[in-house]
């Protein structure tokens, strides 16, 4: 069993490669809140205080084009709803921890924290102080996103788009979703849930997103459940 | 330009929001019985979120002028998934897809 420190530092480290990605995020964020007319402080205030790009982006987006008020928060919160699926699959690798002890965990939950912290927690499960290896993933990230958007406002995105660093995210999630196929039922909640994705992906507030990981889960649920009956 | 009192109130209730929906099942799971059901089905969210971000996210580019389907990123992430399959490991996964990636654009401009 890794100590608290070094549970803390092997969920850091985990998160590296995906800062690749995160950096050039944080920076377009900035610069797209500091050329809508939003004072740097403004921007930091609100990755601060929101802590989700995507949702962020939105929001400045909409209130540029003077979107109404009801509009702006109904989409930026639409868009993490994935949130909540988040929160029911970590749970349980929290449990016993206060309600005090929880609240900071919670809100620096994020696409990658999770995505390592879960392939870690159903992997090597027994190593690591579970509340200790999230913290360090998502501390991270929180400390990188709040560093790239400050610099994204205050300068700009330095990151020219054809370097395609973007494209970091999504190959960390596929280098995750991978290992996380483990059996038949979970083969088919991932294919019913790309195939739905794609169907899906026109919707708008990201909901296809949403509408793709419920199909998915009810696919592998009703997978095992029919293994069950005939077995 | 935008009005910075919208800016500020959209900035809070979202702050609120986002932070209940990441606190909502990490603060209650301990004090309330889920169904069996949904506790079953608790097992394939990784599986089915992350493939969910991954599709789109490598089939679809976004541009400033819309949305394009793009060849050279299926190309890329389908190395970078057999790479993922053999080694399991993420950093040769990342390294791959974005060599492929750059490769390609390079052969593109090049050839």
């Amino acid at each position: 069993m890794l100590g608290k420190k070094q549970s803390m530092a092997a969920g850091a480290a985990s998160v590296t490669p995906i800062l690749l990605g995160v950096v050039p995020f944080g920076m377009i964020f900035g610069a797209v809140a500091a050329s809508s007319g939003i004072p740097a402080y403004g921007a930091a205030a609100m990755s601060l205080a929101v802590f989700a790009g995507a949702s962020q982006l939105a929001a400045v987006g909409l209130l540029a084009e003077h979107a109404p008020l009801s509009v702006v928060v109904f989409t930026g919160l639409v868009i993490n709803v994935r949130m909540l699926m988040y929160s029911a699959s970590l749970a349980p690798h929290f449990s016993g921890l206060s309600a005090l002890e929880k609240a900071p965990l919670a809100y620096i939950l994020t696409d990658q924290a999770y995505a390592m912290s879960i392939s870690r927690f159903t992997s090597k499960a027994e190593e690591t102080r579970k509340p200790y290896y999230y913290a360090g993933a998502g501390l991270l990230l929180w400390v990188v996103w709040q560093a790239a958007t400050l610099a994204g406002a205050l300068a700009g995105a330095a990151i020219p788009p054809e370097w395609s660093l973007d494209f970091a995210i999504p190959l960390t999630f596929l280098a995750l979703v991978v290992p996380a196929v483990r059996d038949r039922a979970n083969a088919i909640a991932a294919v019913s849930a790309g195939i739905v994705a794609l169907l899906a992906f026109g919707l708008p507030y990201n909901l296809g997103l949403i509408v793709a990981a419920a199909c998915g889960i009810g696919a592998g649920y009703a997978a095992e459940q029919r293994s069950r009956r005939y077995a | 330009m935008l009005e910075m009192r919208s800016f500020w109130l959209a900035v809070a209730l979202i702050a609120l929001g986002t932070f209940a929906l990441r606190y909502s099942f990490i603060l209650v799971m301990d004090m309330i019985r889920l169904p069996v059901a949904v506790q079953r089905m608790l097992r394939f969210i990784p599986a089915s979120v992350l493939t969910a971000l991954v599709v789109p996210a490598v089939v679809f580019h976004k541009l400033p002028g819309g949305v394009e389907a793009d060849w050279r990123r299926m190309a890329a992430a389908c190395l970078a998934a057999v790479i993922a399959w053999k080694t399991r490991n993420m950093p040769l996964t990342i390294a791959t897809g974005m060599a492929a990636l750059w490769g390609i654009g390079f052969l593109e401009r090049w050839l």
